[in-house]
């Protein structure tokens, strides 16, 4: 008797979930997170899964939406792995009146996967500074946004950014670099563009692949203490990075010589390692720290209400503020919608328009509570990524801080452009794509 | 009362040697196709192939392969995974080199290339047993996925070394690829499972799944009475390879479209696939397909129930969903050791006493 109660109320609380969800009469906003929580990548994938959840929380408390329009953020545990981030695409594509806008799968491997699909299923794809990186040719990938720049754009800023320490590009001849990278396609990624730079400027690339997940480096660091590189890159993600901090401290490797990719760079990758730690650099394309407006905001009006996605500690760290700016271009992207649209019943085929004419300036930046966080960003039909700028940030293990020690790091546009137009043109190619017309 | 073969007279030797000897088995076989093939096509959504559906077609047919070896043969393997990126491969370079092949081909092809690599390193059966075996196919994992990810003419020296399908058609409809209808790829992949079941079940029946088994219960007795080891063996590796290289061609040309090899075929899945074979049933046809099914659906529904029907948090639901898992595996096989496919005949068994049980 006991259990058939409880069956039955199970049942019709199974019944009755989803029609609460529906109940309210305003326009609702339907955006899938796929986050991972779990697994070798949780430490990576929850700050960030945070400050994207906690930026469409404000808004949904502070405006009630996105000029009246709620926002109803669909997490999935996808936990990196590319089957369960296709089932979370399908089980969230759908979803809500407005289906779901836009994606941010925050894994390489799942944006390969969605590539194609998003195509055929008209919903835009904001891979953030990962991906695909021939995506930011918007004739060929018109569903696909990777602004602020892609992982070519930071491969050549860290090479430039090596270049000014060394005093000039002519002084790279003869010098060695290693690239420590993730065995996959998110760690193969910079490669094209590190050999072509390498050839240019005349140094030495060692390839060094860490295998999934990345909790075993000894052989990898043994074999960068034998070839004594003069910079090391890394490309790493999760688990690997805080691994790869502490074996490069112990085997005493420079660290102010030590540049992780602006996916490894996070509070979580360098505490583990303490005070060895001191000096390591990454890449970014923001500020770190919660000294913005925006962040006393969700700190007053999100984590005082009590419906803060993480712990109120947290807010600030580097990959919590990437989240956030995250959500932030997304939620412009979708205001551009809505105005395109003059309405706030938008479908995803109108986000994506929106993400087309994109416009993030400083002055609007300010606005939002942000002043001097990141650069500005203006899309185009056929520019999906921009400015491309990368930023040097550096670990202070005493104050526990990360301070940006060099900005407006420039690519080398001549290297690149030509390899994304390429790579581009093959994808075109492969998938028999007509390059659509730009006006601009 | 209604599962009872009581007047059911064999008067031939081949309704005597029929695959399903009891009218009602039969008839719920032919059945239960019928609803596959004719009924489920028509309701299919994108949710349901993409998610459901397909993975379980295609674990199943790689159980169904895994199963031929372990289950019926005895020889224990660790390296579905990789195998199953022989077929993954195969298929992508035959794509590639030769547009106008049908897709079909390119699946069977693709499955006897992967034959041919399991023969090989289905080798060191005839000299090592059990637990070494396990580390000898384990050593065969571990090198192909290293291939697949270090040699790039395997991925065409793509620069992320991923290899994506390019589009194929059959009778005019577009079967991978992103456009495929979600029915086309449904039935293109029931189409596979049920004719090598087919297959399968009619080879473990005959004179080469019985060699299999008499190497399986005792190889020493089985040479003595004429069964021939070296091929035995290696014909179990190529069948058994055969099936997995055809489930790893159908998990990336029709399911997931685009692959990274480290990734979806990394040892976790050589795993997933041997727990399937061991939870449906060793030497078991139904089995293999029984623990595909528990192991694919289970985690999705259970997912499905806890975040949409009870509203917990999703990251919540997934650590209870890998527990309520485990507590599951572990206990079905206290309640049964012999699998699922055991719990079945058991049941069966039952019914045919039913109502009068002595």
């Amino acid at each position: 008797m006991r259990l058939k109660d409880l069956a039955t109320g199970l049942a019709a609380l199974a019944i009755a979930a989803p029609i609460a969800a529906t109940a309210a009469s305003a326009y609702e906003l339907t955006i899938p997170s796929l986050v991972y929580r779990t697994g070798p990548y949780a430490p990576s994938g929850i700050p960030f899964a945070n400050g994207y959840a906690d930026y469409f929380t404000l808004l949904n408390e502070r405006d009630g939406g996105i000029n009246g329009a709620k926002i109803n953020v669909v997490e999935c545990e996808t936990a990196y792995n590319t089957q369960q981030g296709v089932e979370c695409y399908e089980n969230t594509k759908n979803q809500g009146e407005s289906g779901a806008l836009v994606y941010q799968p925050l894994s390489t491997g799942i944006s390969y996967q969605l590539i194609p699909k998003a195509e055929v299923d008209q919903i835009p794809i904001f891979t953030m500074g990962y991906g695909r990186t021939s995506a930011a040719d918007g004739t060929i990938f018109p569903w696909i946004f990777n602004p602020p720049g892609t992982y070519w754009d930071l491969a050549s800023g860290m090479v430039n950014y090596a270049a000014a320490i060394e005093g000039g590009h002519a002084n790279l001849s003869g010098k060695t670099l290693a690239l420590v990278y993730h065995n996959s396609a998110y760690g193969k990624e910079p490669i094209r563009t590190l050999e072509a730079l390498a050839e240019k400027h005349g140094f030495k690339l060692e390839l060094l692949p860490v295998d999934h997940p990345g909790q075993e480096q000894k052989a990898t660091w043994l074999q960068i203490r034998r070839l004594r590189p003069d910079w090391v890159f890394m490309w790493g993600w999760g688990v690997m990075n805080q691994v790869a901090v502490k074996e490069a401290a112990s085997i005493r490797f420079p660290m102010d010589r030590f540049i992780g990719n602006w996916w490894s760079g996070s509070e979580q990758d360098v505490l583990p390692t303490g005070g060895e730690a001191n000096g390591y650099l990454s890449g970014t394309f923001h500020a770190p720290g919660p000294d913005f407006p925006l962040h006393q905001e969700i700190l007053d009006k999100v984590y005082g209400a009590g419906k803060g996605a993480g712990e109120k500690e947290r807010v600030g760290e580097v990959l919590y503020n990437r989240g956030l700016i995250a959500a932030v271009w997304t939620v412009e992207a979708i205001r551009k919608a809505m105005e395109i649209k003059g309405s706030n019943e938008i479908k995803a085929s109108d986000v994506r328009d929106g993400f087309d004419q994109l416009k993030v300036d400083e002055a609007r930046l300010a606005e939002l509570g942000l002043p001097n966080f990141t650069y500005p960003v203006e899309l185009s039909c056929a520019s999906h990524s921009n400015p491309g700028t990368v930023l040097i940030q550096q670990w202070d293990a005493g104050a526990k801080k990360w301070n940006v020690i060099a900005s407006g790091i420039q690519p080398d546009r001549e290297v690149i452009d030509p390899l994304i137009a390429e790579d581009a043109a093959a994808y075109a190619k492969e998938a028999n794509i007509t390059p659509r017309e730009c006006n601009n | 009362m209604l599962y009872r073969e009581a007047g059911q007279f064999k008067t031939t030797y081949d309704a005597d040697q029929a695959i399903f000897p009891i009218a009602q088995d039969r008839w719920a076989v032919i059945a239960f196709a019928a609803i596959a093939f004719l009924v489920v096509p028509f309701f299919v959504n994108d949710y349901w192939t993409n998610a459901v559906l397909l993975p379980l077609l295609i674990y199943g047919l790689a159980a169904l392969g895994l199963n031929i070896l372990v289950g019926y043969c005895g020889q224990i393997s660790l390296g579905t995974g990789g195998f199953m990126a022989v077929g993954a491969f195969a298929s992508y370079k035959l794509m590639t080199s030769f547009p106008e092949l049908n897709i079909a081909i390119v699946v069977l092809l693709s499955g006897g290339a992967t034959a041919l690599v399991g023969v090989m390193f289905g080798l060191p059966s005839l000299r090592i047993k059990g637990f070494y075996l396990a580390v000898a196919t384990l050593a065969a994992q571990f090198f192909l996925v290293w291939l697949f990810n270090k040699v790039g003419w395997f991925y065409n020296y793509s620069a992320t070394g991923q290899i994506s399908v390019p589009e194929r058609s059959i009778f005019g409809l577009v079967v991978t690829g992103p456009t495929a209808a979600p029915w086309v790829k449904y039935l293109f992949c029931l189409s596979f499972l049920a004719l090598f079941g087919l297959i399968a079940k009619n080879v473990v029946r005959g004179r080469i799944g019985r060699n299999w088994m008499a190497i399986r219960d005792m190889d020493i007795a089985a040479e003595l009475i004429g069964v021939r080891p070296l091929q035995t063996k290696l014909s179990a590796f190529a069948f058994s390879s055969f099936y997995v290289g055809m489930a790893g061609s159908l998990l990336f040309t029709i399911y997931l479209g685009a692959i990274e090899v480290t990734e979806v075929f990394g040892i976790n899945v050589s795993f997933l696939v041997l727990f399937m074979v061991i939870i449906g049933g060793l030497g078991s046809i139904l089995g293999s397909f029984l623990g595909a099914t528990f192991l694919v659906l289970m985690p999705i529904f259970l997912k499905n129930f806890m975040v949409d029907g009870l509203g917990l948090l999703p990251v919540l639901a997934k650590h209870v969903e890998i527990l309520l898992m485990g507590l599951l595996i572990m206990g079905f096989l206290i309640v049964e050791p012999h699998g699922l496919a055991r719990m079945w005949q058991i049941l069966k068994e039952k019914f045919r006493l039913w109502p009068f049980p002595y």
